[in-house]
């Protein structure tokens, strides 16, 4: 590990013509560090995790990405073929709506296999193994790996998504609400996990949520966004607790005590 | 040009659409395996009935050429029969059944058992010319996977044959990499026809005619069929010989012969089996086999 962050955004702005997506947005993400982005909706969260994760083009500003050989690259420099490899090995991304982030009309073992095979793994029975080895670790049955996707619960789903993305060790993960549409228990248990594998692989992950009890419980720092401007952001005890901002305290004073 | 038939240009395409065909034919020969566009021309006959492979021989047909055309290795079904009618009306060119003597052969589900020759062009009837159509949809993003060669999607599809079956399902449009780069579908032949791809003699052309693409497999060029290391590509066996040339090691029809479970095994190629039988080849249902499957001879 270096002191050098695995991502910097500067001053990331994107305009949807007269409005504003977000605005000079700028933070630094560290390898190993969990950063969520909370906000109404409507507050850029999405708009900046695309950003981020060089699927939107940016109307201004940049972000810079320490790839593994240590070289840092502005992300929208990179060519067409380096942008792919990127977001299929370093990068993972866990979308709110599984039906984006799956092939649903193939097997749980062939999800998590994909990236394996687009990278050139050739032998069946290694892919098999591979995955069976990773629905165990997001704890799905592995007499479950011939079934399809649309077979699965919505909690299950999210799992197989994690599995998916994590299977070529990426350092980066994009999640946009991930638990969105999950019951409370379930909910819990997925954020269980994903807490469970940022320890084991020291992997850094940018959350987009609106959920602060997700905020709480899965992120080192927060950044609060509102209208496409980033409101507060600071240590995620600090904000939630101790909020400056008035928005931001408007945010947690909304939560409903359960 | 001299016009040998009136009311139709020389093998029905005018020379303008003849020579679209023939450029895209060019590009695709040097850029084997990739699926070259092109305008497309209503024919007289539904789209599924060989309307892509009819415009690529249109536009590739001679004075003296003879044409083949088959239709599941036969000379004689109704596909097969009317394109035949269809081009010795409207070009005027000989016509043969026989491998030997075509210099064109149009083809749909087979190539001929006979090894092709330098001087014989192949055309293919491609209903869906993308083999990656199977799991992704999105045509702008199945045209940027060819153009960056990521094809790891191709063996998704074998991986889940082989998790559902045990052992690589796909028999037919088994997918191909040919010259080292493009992934293709080899239009729905059977894989037992995939080796024949492979270091052709003959010039292959594909054209499927609703989706708008022609692709082409130089002669000689290396063809080969993907597969995984632990389960390797392999062609259907038959147990039995053809019944009615004893024809081992070729392609087979199952025939039905009755409703209480009678039936037999014979060579798909007809032209191939006829040939056989002619050279004193004798099945074992030579002599029992019913007219209509038989031929007359």
């Amino acid at each position: 590990m270096t002191d050098e962050p695995l991502l910097r955004a500067r001053g990331l702005t994107k305009h949807y013509g007269e409005r504003i997506g977000c605005a000079d947005v700028s933070f630094d993400l560290y390898e190993g560090e969990v950063l969520a982005i909370v906000g109404e909706s409507g507050s850029g969260k999405s708009t900046l995790l695309g950003l981020l994760a060089n699927e939107l083009p940016a109307t201004a500003g940049e972000v810079l990405y320490r790839m593994r050989d240590g070289i840092v690259r502005d992300i929208a420099s990179l060519s067409e073929p380096e942008r792919r490899l990127l977001a299929r090995t370093d990068w993972g991304y866990v979308r709110q709506d599984s039906r984006e982030g799956l092939r649903m009309r193939v097997s749980a073992g062939a999800n998590v296999g994909e990236r394996l095979m687009a990278l050139g793994e050739r032998r069946y029975a290694g892919i098999r193994e591979t995955a069976l080895t990773w629905l165990d670790r997001v704890e799905i049955a592995r007499n479950r790996i011939d079934d399809r996707p649309t077979d699965f619960s919505g909690g299950m789903r999210q799992r197989l998504q994690i599995a998916r993305n994590l299977v070529t060790n990426p350092r980066l993960v994009f999640m946009d609400e991930p638990t969105s549409g999950l019951d409370v228990s379930v909910q819990a248990r997925l954020l269980d996990l994903v807490r469970g594998l940022v320890a084991d692989l020291g992997l850094a992950i940018v959350i987009v949520t609106h959920d602060l009890a997700v905020a709480r419980l899965l992120s080192h720092r927060i950044v609060v966004m509102r209208r496409g401007r980033v409101v507060e952001t600071g240590l995620t005890d600090q904000v939630l607790d101790d909020p400056r901002d008035a928005y931001s305290q408007l945010l947690v004073s909304s939560v409903l005590a359960a | 040009m001299t016009m040998q038939t009136t009311g139709y240009n020389f093998a029905y395409l005018d020379e303008q659409t003849k020579r679209m065909i023939r450029r895209a034919i060019l590009k695709a020969i040097a850029i084997p395996g990739y699926q070259v566009p092109f305008a497309s021309r209503e024919m007289p006959m539904p789209y599924g009935w060989g309307t892509g492979g009819v415009q690529v021989t249109a536009a590739i047909l001679g004075h003296s050429d003879v044409l083949k055309v088959i239709d599941q290795g036969s000379d004689d079904t109704t596909n097969a029969v009317s394109i035949r009618k269809f081009f010795g009306k409207v070009a005027g060119v000989a016509t043969t059944t026989k491998t030997a003597e075509a210099t064109i052969i149009q083809t749909r589900h087979r190539i001929p058992e006979a090894p092709l020759r330098e001087d014989q062009t192949l055309v293919y009837q491609v209903p869906i010319p993308e083999p990656l159509r199977f799991l992704e949809p999105r045509e702008t993003e199945t045209r940027t996977m060819h153009a960056l060669a990521e094809y790891g999607l191709m063996h998704v599809k074998l991986y889940e044959d082989i998790a559902r079956h045990g052992h690589i399902a796909t028999t037919y449009a088994y997918p191909v990499e040919v010259a080292g780069r493009y992934v293709t579908d080899p239009s729905p032949t059977p894989k037992f026809d995939n080796p024949k791809m492979d270091m052709c003699a003959a010039l292959q052309l594909f054209g499927a005619g609703r989706e708008k693409r022609i692709y082409a497999i130089p002669p000689y060029t290396p063809v080969r069929s993907l597969d995984f290391e632990d389960h390797p590509f392999a062609v259907q066996q038959f147990a039995e010989p053809c019944a009615l040339c004893a024809a081992r090691g070729v392609y087979l029809d199952e025939v039905i012969l009755d409703d209480r479970g009678k039936r037999m095994f014979v060579c798909s190629d007809t032209d191939h089996c006829e040939e056989r039988r002619a050279a004193g080849h004798h099945g074992a249902m030579l002599d029992t086999a019913p007219q209509a499957i038989a031929g007359t001879r």
